[in-house]
């Protein structure tokens, strides 16, 4: 096949690149509200009216959010390959506590309100809370120990091999910079989640929503721009040894890497970047501001800039690196050494070029026919067909 | 059995979560198709109980669904966790599938799976209708794309081995797509679910005819189970049939082992009925066998040959002594660094689809260059999967495939010309046939993914060599936990689905008031209002 070649390969590892990121973003600005109204759900709503109020704000879209996730562990498969096996056998346990925090959100969702047992309602709450808390922590505290390096190396045959023991691999990631993050990615969601309640939810619940949101954004920017300094003076950066060819075979090994000097210098290299950490700032200032003013549309559209300016901060200050490797840096994964092949980067394309835009106009419509606040007389009404 | 290492914890953890997973697939498959049936009725007709039908369906739906989604969480990231070194070597051309399947179809089917539950008063009746169409055509369209990937494992075809980043990559995405494993198998599982939620509709509705509730949904629900699932159950048994066919040509060590056929027969081989397969002497001790059957099934000819396990062995050995030329070319290329001699070039190229079989002795020596030739017979053995399981596995299936059929004719005949008077009996059965079509389910994909042993990529990739570089505590930590996990979660799913089976159809009360008014005299003496009013929610 010649076709591929339309778009040369260094070109197809930027834009996977790219749309690695629109999908991680994708999750967060959708999916990142559930996760929110879960975290927040035992602070929010105290008498059951109020908790399925909150829960049915998120209870018809949530199942698609998800799907932001799904597709993005499918996409890093196909498209990234080697860091989808790197990451995800390296965080083993860490992975393990995401998937069964997020296997018992839906079963909360959808089980909660089928029994009117208090208890049982009330363990499926606390289910919803784990079920939104933990991966929002855990996404954090792994986007912390990427920008530190993680202990891994690959063998000759590339097969990779996390250093240390089972404790290791899941206390090991709790280390105070990655904590910091971890603090940074809940307090926003926590914010997204305070802000999609303001918008959808009424009286009491939205009320709450809007208080802790707006703490929830001071601490958001807290936590960001003290991990911002963090990394200024205490965290060294990743650089290649030499050049490496941007269209060369996916394996890691045949470039040097040396961990040393600051990730920040990115800032220097390509000073146009600083529109992320831009957006990421004012975003949350103005998030802050409008939940304080009651303000709901534009409030949830600043909390979304916030978190793209944020997620994509990381991202592009870490360019070309995707997953460093702090205890044997040449193993480290970039944008030139870990993706698949041009085939099937092209064919990835084509497929996610016309099924991208398909996607976000069906979700568009499903949001526009649910428009509109869930209200205490809707829980009354339906109150077999809700959750 | 196991001697518990590395591999066996992560392949009891892979089987577990995929069995797991696919005790909801296959009912969201069928009943989504059958709840779009229904509603489809009804926006035609007009008529209530069909409405009543479609929200009740979509009930049980629902409470599936839900684990359906959970458990495929797992799917989606456990071959990154488990099986990195899977992942890396065939990422580039699996991971293809895996994606589309979430761009193609998972979005359309979650997307729209919220608005068909909370969209009943925020859309027009056609318009509910499309959603709820939508849903099954999405559940529908994941599952070709799953297969898609899973049948090439089967039959990995369309992909090369490049020694540059030491994994296959993909050399045509035609050839994935239209591989025709992959294509049988995606006809085969749906059929299955289809039937899975025709005896589930069938055997639930019996069930309300056997207590006198809810006469007029359950004869419905029948009809329409019984016609759908004569429909599937023909095509699971025929279409089946046609995935043996593909196997025999792909996978020949499989279709041996499921026949327990030792020794190459002459064609066209007889099918074994029954028999005990002696892996020790390689042979089947007391056989039956129906002369003829397995050559005309296999390969649709009276003269085809079908290959007995141990002539497949001997090739094997074969192609291991070919696969350790083709490593001993790799491992010359890697150190070359670039500057690689055309010739050794070559004679990789000349061997190197038999790569896998010299990965094949990492089992017994690290460079599979220095095996002895008793090694090299010893993995030639390990190409045969353990041959009794399989056999008795596929033989259970097949029969419960069958009964679906009979099972479903009657029922079919029944409502269709013998104007719904079900004998006691008949239903009963239904009733007690509701777990089989689950057993079947998982007795096929026993067949297809134990049967693939020793390899996870037939012929590419052993499963030895798959797994990630983990501990045993790390593995032993995930599986007692998913084990916990997956046991509660069943326990609440099933409590709520036989709670909301108990209950039954009213659940709008105000609506279903207004319908009973208006079809009173349809009801069998009212008995469907009374006994719903006597069964308490619980």
């Amino acid at each position: 096949m010649i076709l591929h070649e339309l778009i040369s390969y260094d070109v197809l590892r930027v834009i996977w690149w790219v749309l690695l990121g629109v999908l991680l973003i994708g999750f967060a600005l959708t999916d990142g509200f559930d996760l929110g109204v879960g975290a927040l759900l035992p602070f929010v709503a105290r008498t059951d009216t109020e908790r399925r109020i909150a829960i049915n704000t998120v209870g018809p879209v949530w199942e698609g959010n998800q799907v932001w996730l799904i597709l993005g562990g499918g996409a890093i498969f196909a498209a990234w390959p080697t860091l989808y096996a790197v990451s995800f056998s390296g965080f083993y346990l860490a992975m393990f506590a995401v998937l069964a925090a997020l296997i018992l959100r839906p079963v909360g969702f959808k089980y909660r309100s089928k029994r009117d047992s208090e208890t049982w309602r009330s363990s499926w709450d606390w289910a919803l809370f784990v079920g939104g808390f933990v991966p929002a922590l855990i996404f954090g505290v792994a986007v912390g120990n990427v920008l530190q390096g993680v202990p891994f190396h690959l063998t000759d045959d590339l097969l990779s091999v996390y250093e240390g023991g089972t404790a290791a691999k899941f206390f090991g990631l709790l280390n105070p910079f990655a904590l910091l993050t971890g603090v940074a990615s809940v307090s926003l969601l926590v914010m997204h989640g305070g802000a999609w309640l303001s918008l959808k939810a009424t009286g009491p619940v939205a009320e709450r929503g809007r208080v802790f949101g707006s703490i929830a954004a001071l601490l958001a920017l807290a936590a960001y721009l003290l991990a911002g300094l963090w990394l200024a003076y205490g965290i060294d950066g990743y650089h290649f040894v030499g050049t490496v060819p941007t269209d060369g075979p996916s394996n890691p090994l045949l470039h040097e890497v040396a961990k040393g000097g600051s990730w920040l210098t990115a800032y220097t290299d390509r000073p146009w970047i600083v529109i992320a950490p831009v957006m990421g700032v004012m975003g949350t200032i103005l998030a802050f501001l409008g939940l304080r003013a009651g303000r709901e549309v534009s409030t949830l559209l600043y909390s979304k800039m916030a978190i793209f300016g944020m997620i994509a901060s990381v991202g592009l200050t870490m360019f070309p690196f995707i997953l460093p490797s702090s205890t044997n840096p040449t193993s480290s994964l970039s944008v030139w050494t870990s993706s698949s092949s041009h085939l099937t980067l092209f064919i990835m394309l084509v497929v996610t070029v016309v099924f991208m835009p398909i996607i976000l106009a069906y979700t568009a419509w499903v949001y526009r026919v649910l428009w509109g606040k869930v209200t205490p007389k809707d829980i009354a009404d339906s109150s077999n067909s809700l959750y | 059995m196991f001697e518990l290492g590395i591999v066996e914890l992560s392949r009891l953890q892979f089987a577990m979560t995929a069995m797991y997973h696919f005790l909801f697939v296959p009912l969201t498959l069928g009943l989504s198709i059958l709840v779009a049936i229904m509603e489809t009725v009804y926006v035609m007709t007009n008529r209530p109980v069909w409405r009543q039908m479609t929200k009740f369906w979509g009930t049980l739906f629902g409470i599936n669904f839900v684990l359906g989604v959970a458990t495929g969480l797992t799917m989606e990231f456990q071959f990154g966790m488990n099986w990195s070194y899977y992942s890396h070597y065939v990422g580039d051309i699996f991971g293809a599938p895996l994606a589309i399947e979430g761009l193609m179809a998972f979005f359309l089917e979650a997307t729209f799976v919220g608005l068909f539950f909370f969209g009943w008063d925020k859309l027009s009746k056609v318009q509910h209708l499309v959603v709820a169409w939508l849903v099954a055509i999405g559940s529908n369209f994941s599952a070709l794309w799953i297969l898609i990937a899973n049948g090439w494992m089967q039959n990995p075809v369309g992909a090369a081995f490049n020694p540059m980043t030491m994994r296959m990559e993909m050399t045509s995405f035609f050839d994935v797509l239209f591989n025709p494993v992959a294509q049988a198998k995606f006809v085969h599982t749906v059929s299955a679910g289809y039937v899975t939620a025709a005896v589930f509709v069938l055997g639930v509705s019996a069930w309300y005819l056997l207590k006198g509730r809810h006469i007029e949904l359950a004869r419905r629900s029948i009809t329409v189970a019984a016609a759908f699932g004569l429909a599937s159950a023909l095509s699971v048994v025929l279409l089946g049939d046609e995935s043996g066919y593909t196997a025999s040509e792909n996978q020949k060590m499989k279709i041996a082992a499921i026949e327990a056929m030792w020794e190459t027969e002459q064609a066209p081989a007889p099918f074994t009925l029954f028999g005990i397969p002696d892996q020790q002497a390689r042979e089947t001790h007391y056989a039956i066998k129906i002369p003829g059957v397995m050559g005309l099934i296999g390969t649709r000819s009276l003269t085809g040959v079908i290959p007995g396990i141990n002539q497949l062995t001997q090739e094997n050995q074969g192609r291991i002594r070919s696969g350790i030329i083709a490593y001993d070319a790799l491992m010359k290329i890697r150190e070359a660094k670039g500057q690689v001699d055309p010739s050794v070039t070559n004679t990789f190229n000349e061997h190197s689809s038999d790569l896998g079989f010299a990965f094949l002795l990492k089992k017994y020596v690290d460079d599979p260059r220095q095996a002895t030739d008793a090694q090299i017979v010893q993995a030639a053995n390990d190409t045969v999967p353990t041959v009794w399981p399989l056999f008795w596995a596929f033989r259970l299936m097949v029969a419960l495939g069958f009964g679906f059929i009979a099972t479903m004719a009657y029922f079919f005949y029944m409502a269709s010309f013998r104007g719904m008077r079900f004998p006691r009996p008949a239903l009963h059965l239904a009733v007690w046939m509701i777990p089989a079509p689950w057993i079947a389910a998982e007795l096929g994909w026993f067949v297809a993914e134990f049967g693939r042993q020793p390899w996870t990529v037939d012929g590419i990739l052993p499963t030895a060599l798959s797994v990630s570089a983990l501990s045993i505590t790390d593995v032993a930590l995930t599986l007692v936990g998913f084990v916990l996990l997956y046991t509660v979660l069943f326990i609440v799913e099933m409590g709520l689905m036989l709670k909301y089976i108990r209950k039954g159809p009213y659940m709008d009360v105000d609506e279903t008031d207004r319908w009973d008014d208006i079809h009173r005299n349809r009801l069998t003496g009212g008995r469907g209002r009374a006994s719903a009013i006597a069964t308490p929610a619980e």
